[in-house]
């Protein structure tokens, strides 16, 4: 479904991506695992158009969609939830909702509106509140719910469990889990290597902008450079 | 000394005059909030509307009321492509350099109407300019109260607009929220162009209101502007509901500073409120506080 070759990318004279070569299938969790600084972020906002790629080629659902912009990679059903949220915080929770559907999913607004809240029940509690007035946790089902209401047929989720409480860390995993079962496949970009690679298919381990690492997650969470590297075992 | 008879109107004349200065306030406003720059071609925008009337009216007959049809349209169409195709491309990005942009395009447009249409004083005639209705206590300029009327009705639809479409929840989103906005998918270019452009559309629909009691000249959009900065940030940088209030509070401020100072000195009331709201609340009556 989505297939990354040759990807670099950077910010004006700097490349931070050097070769990147990625896919995913249908169905697939699948994360990309690195500390910070390592490009995660950067690969993510080239895949979504925020950015233009220096060289190299994205392909998703068989068309390719290298640099073109942001909202028609939306249209074609690519989504991403930031790092950091970026909720509307002027905006009512229901407000942001809607807005999740600017651009791709509007004819059904109203049932995927109604799907997210049986999601995310506190999200129905606090339709009416402005999005930042909501607790750290609360945004990020927010900028979750908002990802959804899209429909999403790859929906690449950044950083999800930062700043959360470990409970709710272990909350949002379990929900990443349900949304796959959804239907959706999901880019999962994270820190969090143990956990993520708990839910994961397969993996990408990211350093210095390159991918020294791939495989299933099972073969991953065996493998004792990663160990080393990331679990300190 | 001071009675009933002379108070009362001039609070009602200071209301009349403070709803135009509104709305091209809530124009500056939309396009502060978005942006977040000063636009400093507003004026300069006006006063290209204010000729729009005019030569409609001597040229073709056309009432200035009728021209708001014409004009509105024309105006946002002109101010989404001014901030497509000039503002966009000459800022790189850099909200200092939009604001050096927008005062260059008020130069060029100012001096290509003084250029053109030379520095007179023109007026149109219309056959209700001086019309008054007597409401007991006053007598009121029917054109005056019709902009005062047409004003409200075009901040509703602007409320409406901003909350109740989805355009207006994403250029609110966009206003605070640039990458959020990219990332559900919305053409941020496209909603920097449409807040342009219906800021430019509200300057439109305020000439159209003015012309029937007021004049135009090619310098006519500054003194309009002046008032208009103060009445945005007096209201809060950005706030609709600030520039409603603040539009109307400064037209009347005006009025009375008018009645007790004297005409030549009554704009000192205008800086002498603004001064003191910014010492007491400096985000402005409505502004968010920071």
């Amino acid at each position: 479904m989505l297939e990354v070759s040759g990807l670099r990318a950077g910010y004006g004279e700097v490349e931070v991506l050097r070769e990147v070569d990625m896919d995913l299938g249908g169905g697939e969790i699948v994360a990309v695992l690195g500390s910070n600084g390592v490009g995660k972020t950067t690969l993510n906002n080239n895949l979504c158009g925020i950015y233009r790629p220096f060289a190299g080629s994205v392909r998703f659902a068989g068309e390719k969609i290298t640099g073109r912009p942001a909202h028609k990679i939306v249209a074609a059903g690519l989504v991403q939830v930031p790092e950091g949220r970026r909720i509307f915080p002027n905006l009512t929770v229901h407000e942001n909702l809607e807005l999740g559907s600017y651009r791709r999913g509007r004819a059904n607004r109203d049932s995927t509106l109604e799907r997210v809240f049986t999601t995310f029940p506190r999200l129905r509690e606090r339709m009416t509140q402005r999005a930042g007035t909501l607790s750290g946790g609360e945004q990020q089902m927010l900028a979750i719910g908002r990802g959804l209401m899209a429909e999403p047929v790859l929906l690449i989720l950044d950083e999800p469990s930062l700043g959360l409480s470990p409970l709710l860390v272990e909350e949002m995993f379990a929900l990443i889990g349900e949304i796959s079962r959804q239907g959706i496949a999901i880019l999962l970009v994270e820190q969090n290597v143990v956990q993520s690679l708990e839910i994961a298919h397969r993996a990408y381990i990211l350093e210095q902008g390159r991918i020294v690492l791939s495989g299933t997650a099972g073969e991953l969470l065996q493998n004792s450079d990663l160990k080393r590297a990331y679990l300190g075992i | 000394m001071l009675e009933f008879t002379i108070l009362v109107p001039a609070v009602i004349n200071g209301l009349l005059t403070g709803s135009i200065y509104a709305l091209i306030a809530l124009g500056l406003t939309l396009i502060y909030g978005v942006l977040h720059i000063i636009n400093f071609a507003h004026g300069a925008l006006l006063m290209l509307s204010l000729f729009g009337v005019y030569f409609l009216h001597s040229l073709a007959g056309i009432d200035p009321y009728v021209a708001l049809l014409i004009l509105v349209p024309a105006m946002f169409a002109l101010g989404y492509g001014l901030q497509r195709t000039v503002i966009a491309h000459a800022s790189h990005g850099k909200d200092e350099n939009v604001l050096l942009v927008t005062l260059g395009i008020a130069l060029i447009i100012e001096n290509l109407a003084l250029f053109f249409w030379r520095s007179d004083t023109r007026t149109i005639d219309v056959p209700y300019a001086f019309d008054v209705i007597d409401v007991g206590f006053a007598f009121l300029s029917v054109p005056r109260v019709a902009a005062f009327g047409a004003a409200f009705v075009v901040a509703g639809l602007l409320w409406v607009l901003m909350t109740r479409s989805d355009l207006g929840r994403a250029i609110r989103a966009v206003a605070k929220e640039r990458h959020g906005a990219r990332v559900v998918g919305i053409d941020v270019d496209h909603i920097f162009a449409m807040s342009y452009g219906i800021g430019t559309a509200c300057v439109a629909a305020a000439a159209c209101l003015l012309l029937p009691t007021f004049y135009v000249t090619p310098q006519v959009g500054n003194a309009f502007v002046l008032i208009a900065f103060t009445v945005v940030v007096l209201g809060g940088m950005g706030s609709f509901t600030g520039a409603l209030v603040g539009g109307l509070l400064i037209g009347v401020v005006e009025s009375l500073g008018g009645l007790f100072l004297g005409e030549t000195l009554g704009q000192i009331g205008i800086f002498l409120v603004f001064i003191a709201v910014l010492l007491f609340r400096p985000t402005g009556l409505f502004g968010d506080r920071a």
